[in-house]
C-alpha cells in the first residue's frame, strides 16, 4: 500500500501510540482529582502543555486543548462573536476556507452577523490589499488558513499582519491544520496573530484531539461550558491520553523538520515534473515558496476525480478528490471554483498529499501507474 | 572565547575593616559551595579580589551561578595569557573583534601587580592600543564611558585580559550576620522576605507549619520546593518541618473565632523562638508586610510579638504588594507562590479575624489552654531536612514523564 492521502488523515505514529496506551492505562486519574493519581495526571496535562508551547516558542498559559480542528475554528469564530459582538458584528475570511470556518460563518449568518468572504486569485491566494479594503469599524475578526487543504496554497499570513498592525482590536485568527511541521512556523505564529488552531490526527497524534494558541490577554467565550478545565474557557475532562500523545507527536514531527519537508518537496517535484509533461494534465498546485510542500493537487481532464482514485487505489494506491470532507458529497471543490476553474475541470481534480514518511521509491511507483491510467483514459477519452 | 578565569569584586564588604577577613572567608566558602558542580575550579581569595580558576569548565555556566552569591560587586571573565606582548596583542586584537560594532568606542586600562614587567602601565597601554587601531579600521578610542573597557592585569604568573563587567548580585556574604529563623509559609511574601534576609548576609533555616489533613502533601511540597529555588544563595538551607495539627484543632476549639487567628500565630512565634534557642539563631523573620491582611495590622503585631523578646524582622514591613511581586518574579518564586494548596494560614481562618486585637484578650484566651504541652509536642515532631538548589518536590514525576512526551 503507498498512502498519499495524509491531508486527510495521518498513520498514528508508533510512539505516539505507545503513550496513549500506557497514558490510558497507568495515568487514568482525573487532572482535576484533589489525590495523588490526579496529581499526576494534572502534571502530566502540564507537562504537555509546557512541551507545546516550547516547541512553538508560546507560553504554556497560551496553549488550550480541544477536540480538533473543527472545533478549534468554530470555537475561535464562534467564542469571537459572542465575546465581541457588543463591539461589531463583521467578520472577514476568504472564499477558500476550510468547511469548519466557511458553515460556522454561515450559521453566525444566520444569528445577524456580518460575513465578507475574500476572493482568491488564479493561484489561490488571497490578497492583503482586498483585506484592507474590507476591514470596516465593526469588524471583529479575520479568519485566514495557512495552508489551503485542497491545493496547498500558503496565503500570504505576514503581509495580512502588517494590513492587521493597523487594527489592534480585530482577532486575527490562522487555521494552521495543514500548516504545522511544514517548514513556516513563523509565518503561522507570527507577530500579529491572536489564535492558531491544529488538529492531532494530521501529525500522526490521535483523533479526537487538537489544540489551539491564544495570544496572552485576548478575550474569546468559552462554547463548552461546565466544570471549569482549561482555564473555565473548555469544560470537559481533559483526553489527556490522545493529548500526552499528541505532545509526543509534535514533538517527533519538528525534529529536523526542515530535512522532513525537503524530503517531501523532492518527491512532489518529481512526480510535478513527471505529469506536467502530459498534454491532458492541469496543475494547480505549483512548484514555489507560495505553496506547501506536501499537496499537489491536479486533474486528468474529462476523467472525474473519484474515477481516477479508484483506478489509483486498485493499484494500491490511496489518493483523494479534492478534499476528504467533500470528496463523498459529489461537490465540486470549493478552492477551485472560487479560483474560476471551469466546473467541468474542477470535477476532475485529485490530490495527492504527503507525510515525512514518504518516499522517492513510491512516487516512482505513483508515476508508473499514472502513465497506465493515462493510456488507458486516452483511449475513452478523445 | 575559552576563559581561563573569572575575576571576583567584592561589595560592600571591601570597606569593613577588621571583618574583613571573615568577609572574604566565608564568601570564599560560599562560592565553592554554589559551584560544587564543577570539580575542576580552584577558588582563591585575595585580599582585594577573588580569582576562580576555570581549568575547562563552562565559563558560562559558572557565571550564572555566580550571579546568586551574595556578597560580589561585579565580576568579568578573563583570559590568562603568557607574559609576552606578542600573544597579548593578538589575543587582545581577537577579544575586541568579537564584541565589534560599526562605530564602537574603546580603552585599555592596564594595571601591574608585578612591577618587575619590561614595560609599565602606559607603554602597554600605548602598544595595544595601536594595534588594535591598526587592525580595527572603525573603531576610535574614547578615555569617558567607552563602549569598550579592555582591562589588562600583570601579574607574576601572566597576563590577564578581560572586557566585560558583569553585575553580582551585591549585599553580603550568607552567613557574616549570624542565623536567624525563617517563617515560610508558601505565600508570596515569604519567600522574598528570605531572600532579602539573606542579601544581608543572614543565614536563613526554613521553620515551615503543616496541618494534615487539613493541609495537603503538596503544600508542604510547595513550601520545599520554594526552599530549593532560594537555596542557591545560600548553597543550601535547612527546612524544619512542624507539625500544627493539634495546636490549630485546639485553639478552634477552645478560643472565640475572631481570636483564632492571633493566638495560632502567637503560637507559631512562640516555636519559632525556641526553635531559633536551640538553633543558636539570633533573629526571626517574617513576610509581614504592614496592612495587607487582618494579622498584619500594628495592632496584631504586637499582640503576636508578645510572646517573645528576640527580634522580628519583617523584611517586606513597607513594601507595596506589586514590589513585592516583582522581587518575586525576579527570584522565579511568584509562579510556585500563587498555586493554590491550603496552607495552614488560610485553613480555619475566621470570616472576621479581628483587625485590631487586644493584647489583653489574647492573653486571658491563650491562659485557657494548655500551651507547654502543646508545645512540647509539636516541638517533639519536628522535622529537619537539608534542602539544595535545583530539588525539586511537586512534579517529581518529570523524569517519568520524559518517556512519555
Amino acid at each position: 500500500m503507498i498512502y498519499l492521502d495524509n491531508s486527510a488523515t495521518t498513520k498514528i505514529a508508533p510512539e505516539a501510540l505507545e503513550t496513549y496506551t500506557e497514558v490510558s492505562q497507568k495515568i487514568w486519574g482525573n487532572p482535576s482529582s484533589l489525590h495523588a493519581l490526579g496529581e499526576k495526571a494534572y502534571s502530566l496535562l502540564e507537562q504537555a502543555r509546557k512541551q507545546i508551547a516550547g516547541l512553538l516558542g508560546v507560553r504554556p498559559e497560551e496553549i488550550f486543548f480541544t477536540s480538533g480542528g473543527t472545533e478549534g475554528d468554530n470555537w475561535v469564530l464562534k467564542g469571537t462573536a459572542i465575546e465581541k459582538m457588543g463591539y461589531g458584528k463583521h467578520l472577514i475570511t476568504s472564499s477558500i476556507e476550510h468547511p469548519a470556518v466557511l458553515n460556522a460563518m454561515a450559521q453566525l449568518e444566520k444569528l445577524g452577523f456580518e460575513v465578507t468572504y475574500l476572493p482568491v486569485d488564479k493561484h489561490g491566494h488571497v490578497s492583503a490589499a482586498d483585506l484592507k479594503k474590507a476591514i470596516r469599524p465593526d469588524t471583529i475578526l479575520v479568519s485566514i488558513m495557512a495552508v489551503n487543504n485542497e491545493i496547498g496554497a500558503i496565503q500570504p499570513l505576514d503581509e495580512i499582519a502588517d494590513v492587521l498592525q493597523d487594527y489592534p482590536k480585530i482577532h486575527f485568527h490562522v487555521d494552521a491544520v495543514q500548516g504545522i511541521g511544514k517548514g513556516i512556523q513563523p509565518l503561522i505564529m507570527n507577530k500579529r496573530v491572536d489564535f492558531v488552531t491544529f488538529s492531532g490526527h494530521k501529525f500522526h497524534a490521535p483523533r479526537g484531539i487538537g489544540f489551539m494558541f491564544k495570544r496572552h490577554g485576548r478575550k474569546l467565550a468559552p462554547l463548552m461550558s461546565g466544570g471549569g478545565q482549561e482555564k473555565n474557557l473548555r469544560s470537559g475532562t481533559e483526553n489527556l491520553p490522545a493529548i500526552a500523545a499528541m505532545a509526543k507527536a509534535l514533538r517527533l514531527l519538528l525534529e529536523s523538520e526542515s530535512e522532513k519537508v525537503q524530503q517531501q518537496r523532492k518527491i512532489k517535484q518529481f512526480i510535478y515534473d513527471h505529469i506536467s509533461k502530459f498534454p491532458k494534465v492541469t496543475l494547480f498546485s505549483e512548484m514555489n515558496a507560495q505553496f506547501a510542500p506536501h499537496i499537489l493537487c491536479f486533474t486528468i481532464n474529462g476523467v472525474r476525480g473519484e474515477t481516477i482514485v479508484h483506478a489509483f487505489e486498485d493499484q494500491g494506491i490511496y489518493i483523494s478528490t479534492t478534499s476528504a470532507c467533500s470528496s463523498k458529497k459529489h461537490e465540486i471543490s470549493g478552492t477551485l471554483s472560487s479560483m474560476a476553474i471551469p466546473e467541468k475541470i474542477a470535477t476532475s481534480a485529485i490530490r495527492v498529499s504527503l507525510d515525512e514518511n514518504n518516499t522517492l521509491a513510491e512516487a516512482e511507483e505513483f508515476v508508473k501507474v499514472f502513465d497506465e491510467l493515462y493510456s488507458r483514459f486516452e483511449k475513452i477519452n478523445s | 572565547m575559552e576563559y581561563s578565569e573569572i575575576m571576583v569584586r567584592y561589595g560592600e564588604l571591601s570597606t569593613k575593616g577588621k571583618n574583613r577577613r571573615n568577609f572574604i572567608d566565608r564568601l570564599a566558602y560560599n562560592v565553592r559551595k554554589n559551584l560544587h558542580q564543577f570539580p575542576e575550579l580552584v577558588v582563591k581569595a585575595h585580599r582585594d579580589r577573588m580569582h576562580i580558576q576555570l581549568h575547562g569548565e563552562d565559563s558560562q555556566a559558572v557565571m550564572d551561578s555566580l550571579k546568586r552569591v551574595f556578597g560580589i560587586q561585579n565580576f568579568s571573565p578573563s583570559i590568562k595569557v603568557e607574559r609576552d606582548m606578542e600573544a597579548v596583542k593578538e589575543t587582545a586584537l581577537k577579544m575586541v573583534k568579537e564584541q565589534f560594532f560599526d562605530g564602537m568606542t574603546f580603552k585599555i586600562n592596564t594595571r601591574r601587580s608585578d612591577h618587575d614587567f619590561e614595560y609599565d602601565t602606559n607603554q602597554i597601554n600605548d602598544f595595544l592600543g595601536g594595534y588594535i587601531l591598526k587592525n580595527i579600521p572603525k573603531i576610535k578610542v574614547k578615555m569617558k564611558e567607552p563602549d569598550l573597557r579592555l582591562r589588562v592585569e600583570v601579574r607574576k604568573n601572566g597576563i590577564f585580559l578581560s572586557s566585560q563587567t558583569i553585575d553580582g548580585a551585591g549585599g553580603m556574604p550568607v552567613g557574616t550576620a549570624g542565623k536567624g529563623m525563617m517563617m515560610l509559609s508558601g505565600g508570596i511574601d515569604s519567600p522574598v522576605a528570605a531572600y532579602l534576609a539573606m542579601k544581608r548576609g543572614v543565614e536563613i533555616e526554613m521553620v515551615h507549619f503543616f496541618s494534615p489533613p487539613y493541609t495537603s502533601e503538596q503544600a508542604l511540597n510547595k513550601a520545599k520546593e520554594l526552599t530549593a529555588k532560594l537555596a542557591p544563595y545560600a548553597g543550601h538551607i535547612k527546612f524544619i518541618e512542624v507539625p500544627f495539627t493539634e495546636i490549630q484543632e485546639t485553639v478552634k476549639h477552645d478560643v472565640p473565632s475572631g481570636y483564632l487567628m492571633t493566638v495560632q500565630r502567637r503560637f507559631m512565634l512562640r516555636i519559632a523562638a525556641l526553635l531559633a534557642q536551640k538553633r543558636n539563631g539570633l533573629a526571626i523573620f517574617n513576610g509581614e508586610s504592614l496592612g495587607q491582611v487582618a494579622s498584619q495590622t500594628l495592632e496584631s503585631m504586637l499582640a503576636i510579638n508578645d510572646v517573645t523578646p528576640m527580634p522580628v524582622l519583617r523584611p517586606v514591613v513597607s513594601m507595596d504588594k506589586n514590589e513585592i511581586i516583582k522581587i518575586a518574579q525576579q527570584i522565579d518564586t511568584f509562579d510556585l507562590s500563587i498555586k493554590p494548596f491550603e496552607d495552614c494560614c488560610t485553613i480555619f481562618a475566621p470570616p472576621s479575624p479581628k483587625t485590631k486585637p487586644r493584647l489583653d484578650r489574647a492573653r486571658d484566651y491563650e491562659a485557657r489552654l494548655d500551651i507547654d504541652s502543646l508545645i512540647e509536642h509539636a516541638m517533639a515532631g519536628i522535622k529537619v531536612s537539608e534542602i539544595k538548589g535545583g530539588e525539586t518536590f511537586l512534579n517529581q514525576q518529570a523524569e517519568e514523564f520524559a518517556e512519555l512526551l
